[in-house]
């Protein structure tokens, strides 16, 4: 069962970690770029953006790596200015794992708890703990070098885990995994932070990953945090087009907004005849603005019968494309105007009667709340 | 078609041949000729031992044959003392090359890598001037009058000339100096290798710099340690040059004592008993790398 954790929507609540107007410069390169963030206790926290975009950065900052040009970080409260990295509470998964190749999995664990001088019997309970925690009991004698790609990400996690870290923070965590152990892993890892109720702050560019696992995601660009938010309001009330087209799948539509009326705007568009009805009440637009329209491809219906009079948001095309998914079937529209529209259809039904084919007339449409108007 | 299989299989089959081949000529038959002389007598000939071969009396030749010269060694302590002295000067040059050679090599697989390739071949340029003209030169730098006390005077070190051609320091000097390379270059290709998250891993759980080199780094750098030692101390315990030209009358190694046995007394079987004790000598340490080395690849296939 998951909790409803919200801690970021309580103005009370205090962050554990708080970036405030971190900059980072490499040479004249600007990495992080006045960067505020404030991540909370028990998060399971997502960095995600395209190469380059500074989530990499940001992650090595809090681990001690680099240190801010400007700008502090703190961690419960105390700034980590000038802390190496061997005195912060705070571990590393990386993404090479970088396991020692000279110790075998269970010394691999017991590093980081040899260097706190604890006592040798309680050294050897925890790692045996880990072990049991990534189910590695058995190949606790083996070296890095005898063990596969996911057996390897466990004994880094392990390894993490161990000295038992205010925040754990995982960089590409399951990109050297295929896709099938990938998902597992992904489940998995969610249980762990919940079981152990520690932080995870996790680096990724895969916003699959992203989605599945964090409380909050927060999406990256040019050193600048876009979004913060969770999971469902990215998805669905992304606040930039960049946003909306890393991700998930979109299409974009852009108009100039004609008014509004009852709460629903009204915007011309190049590809349909009659303005767009978008239900979207908490934008502030004015008449005459260049915007764009971003509609999901599962929020938009295609069929071949034309609509009746009293439908909203109808495009006309001819199918172009059509992809067979098993669960989703997804077409390619090509409408009037060149533009490709990309629509996905859940196959609820084994069989279909006459199923729409190549090069087919056809009507697509969507409600207004499936859309969202992005100012450009 | 049946023939080029037959000449692909005979160059096939003499290809590792070739390493034998090269072993065999210029190792094992001088090693048995020398063997053949350390068990004969000393002889005021032409060449200067008996007995000489003659396949008429195999039975004579072989019975000709004894350990008289390895028994002298085990009787005259000069022997054991110039085997002991070479051992320990090899063994503390080694150490100092180590000391030398480790943050050379570290600073060289941590330079960019574009300049990487220019540091080996730097490392390497010596050996473009003669073996020999450099120790010389060793000679001209130590000396009393040398550039090197010049140098410490001027700039007030020390008051008057120092003693240092002539000692063992200056045979230490001389075998870092010349061995500097052999040690550097293995060191380097073990510590090229070597993934920095490693080291940033090992931060990030709590271990200090210093620490993290120990437990890391110099196990991680193990091979090119074991390796460049060895390359270093073999040679440097037969070594003859260096304490011949910087180490004065004082110094006792054992390639000396094989060179005044063979050119000095003439006494050609005991030196050569002499060179056999000394390749025994060598044989322990690489017995001891190549276990070491069959039991890490054991352990970590």
């Amino acid at each position: 069962m998951r909790r409803t954790f919200a801690p970021w929507a309580d103005p009370d609540a205090k962050p554990l970690i708080r970036f405030e107007n971190v900059t980072k410069r490499f040479g004249e390169a600007m990495a992080v770029d006045h960067l505020s963030l404030d991540i909370f206790e028990g998060e399971f926290f997502c960095l995600l953006g395209p190469s380059g975009c500074g989530k990499t950065t940001l992650m090595r900052m809090l681990a001690g790596f680099e240190f801010p040009s400007e700008g502090v970080i703190t961690l419960a409260g105390l700034s980590l200015e000038g802390v190496p990295p061997y005195r912060r509470p705070v571990n590393m998964m990386f993404q090479s794992y970088a396991l020692f190749p000279h110790m075998s999995v269970e010394k691999n664990i017991a590093f980081g708890l040899k260097q706190d001088g604890l006592p040798k019997s309680e050294i050897s309970d925890r790692v045996g703990e880990m072990l049991r925690l990534v189910q590695l009991e058995k190949l606790a004698k083996r070296y890095p070098s005898q063990l596969s790609g996911g057996q390897r990400q466990r004994v880094a996690l392990a390894r993490a885990l161990a000295k038992r870290p205010k925040v754990l923070l995982l960089d590409e965590p399951l990109g050297a995994l295929d896709k099938k152990l990938r998902e597992e892993t992904q489940f998995e890892l969610m249980d762990i932070q919940h079981e152990l109720g520690m932080t995870f702050v996790v680096v990724t560019h895969d916003q699959e990953e992203a989605m599945t696992m964090a409380d909050r995601i927060a999406v990256m660009d040019h050193g600048r945090i876009v979004q913060v938010a969770t999971p469902g309001e990215i998805y669905e009330q992304p606040k930039t087009r960049f946003i909306a087209e890393f991700v998930g799948d979109v299409n974009i539509l852009e108009g100039h907004v004609m008014g509004q009326e009852n709460g629903l705007w009204h915007v011309k568009t190049a590809s349909a005849e009659v303005p767009l009805t978008i239900d979207d009440p908490d934008e502030v637009l004015h008449s005459g603005q260049a915007v764009a329209i971003a509609v999901r491809p599962e929020k938009m219906v295609v069929q071949r019968e034309k609509p009746g009079p009293e439908a909203v948001n109808v495009l006309t095309g001819e199918v172009w494309d059509i992809g067979y998914l098993g669960d989703w079937t997804v077409y390619r529209i090509m409408l009037a105007t060149g533009e490709i529209l990309r629509v996905s259809c859940a196959n609820v039904s084994r069989f279909v009667e006459s199923p729409i084919d190549w090069d087919e007339q056809v009507y697509v449409t969507f409600a207004p709340g499936a859309a969202v108007i992005l100012a450009e | 078609m049946k023939e080029r299989s037959f000449t692909k299989r005979l160059t096939a089959g003499l290809v590792p041949a070739v390493p034998y081949l090269w072993l065999g000529v210029f190792f094992l038959v001088p090693f048995l000729i020398v063997l053949k002389i350390s068990l004969s007598d000393p002889a005021v000939a032409q060449p200067p031992y008996k007995p000489v071969f003659e396949w008429s009396d195999i039975a004579g030749f072989f019975s000709a044959l004894d350990l008289e010269n390895f028994e002298l060694l085990t009787q005259d302590d000069l022997y054991l003392r110039a085997t002991l002295s070479s051992v320990r000067i090899a063994a503390l040059s080694t150490v100092l090359l180590l000391l030398v050679g480790f943050p050379i090599a570290y600073g060289m697989a941590r330079a960019p890598e574009r300049h990487r390739s220019l540091l080996v071949a730097l490392v390497i340029l010596p050996f473009w001037t003669s073996f020999l003209i450099r120790i010389y030169a060793w000679i001209a730098i130590l000396k009393p009058e040398g550039l090197l006390t010049q140098a410490l005077m001027g700039i007030g070190l020390i008051s008057e000339p120092i003693e240092i051609l002539n000692t063992e320091w200056a045979v230490y000097i001389g075998i870092v100096y010349a061995y500097l390379p052999f040690m550097v270059l293995p060191l380097y290709a073990t510590l090229e290798k070597m993934d920095d998250t490693l080291l940033e891993a090992a931060l990030d759980l709590g271990s200090t710099p210093w620490r993290s080199f120990w437990t890391i780094t110099v196990p991680l750098a193990m091979p090119g340690i074991i390796a460049g030692s060895l390359l270093c101390f073999i040679p440097a315990v037969g070594e003859f040059v260096i304490p011949d030209l910087l180490g004065g009358s004082e110094t006792l190694m054992i390639g000396r004592q094989l060179w005044s046995e063979f050119f000095s007394n003439r006494d050609w079987p005991l030196a050569s008993a002499v060179a056999i004790l000394l390749l025994i000598i060598l044989v322990v340490p690489i017995v001891i790398y190549r276990d070491v080395e069959a039991r890490r690849v054991e352990t970590r296939p």
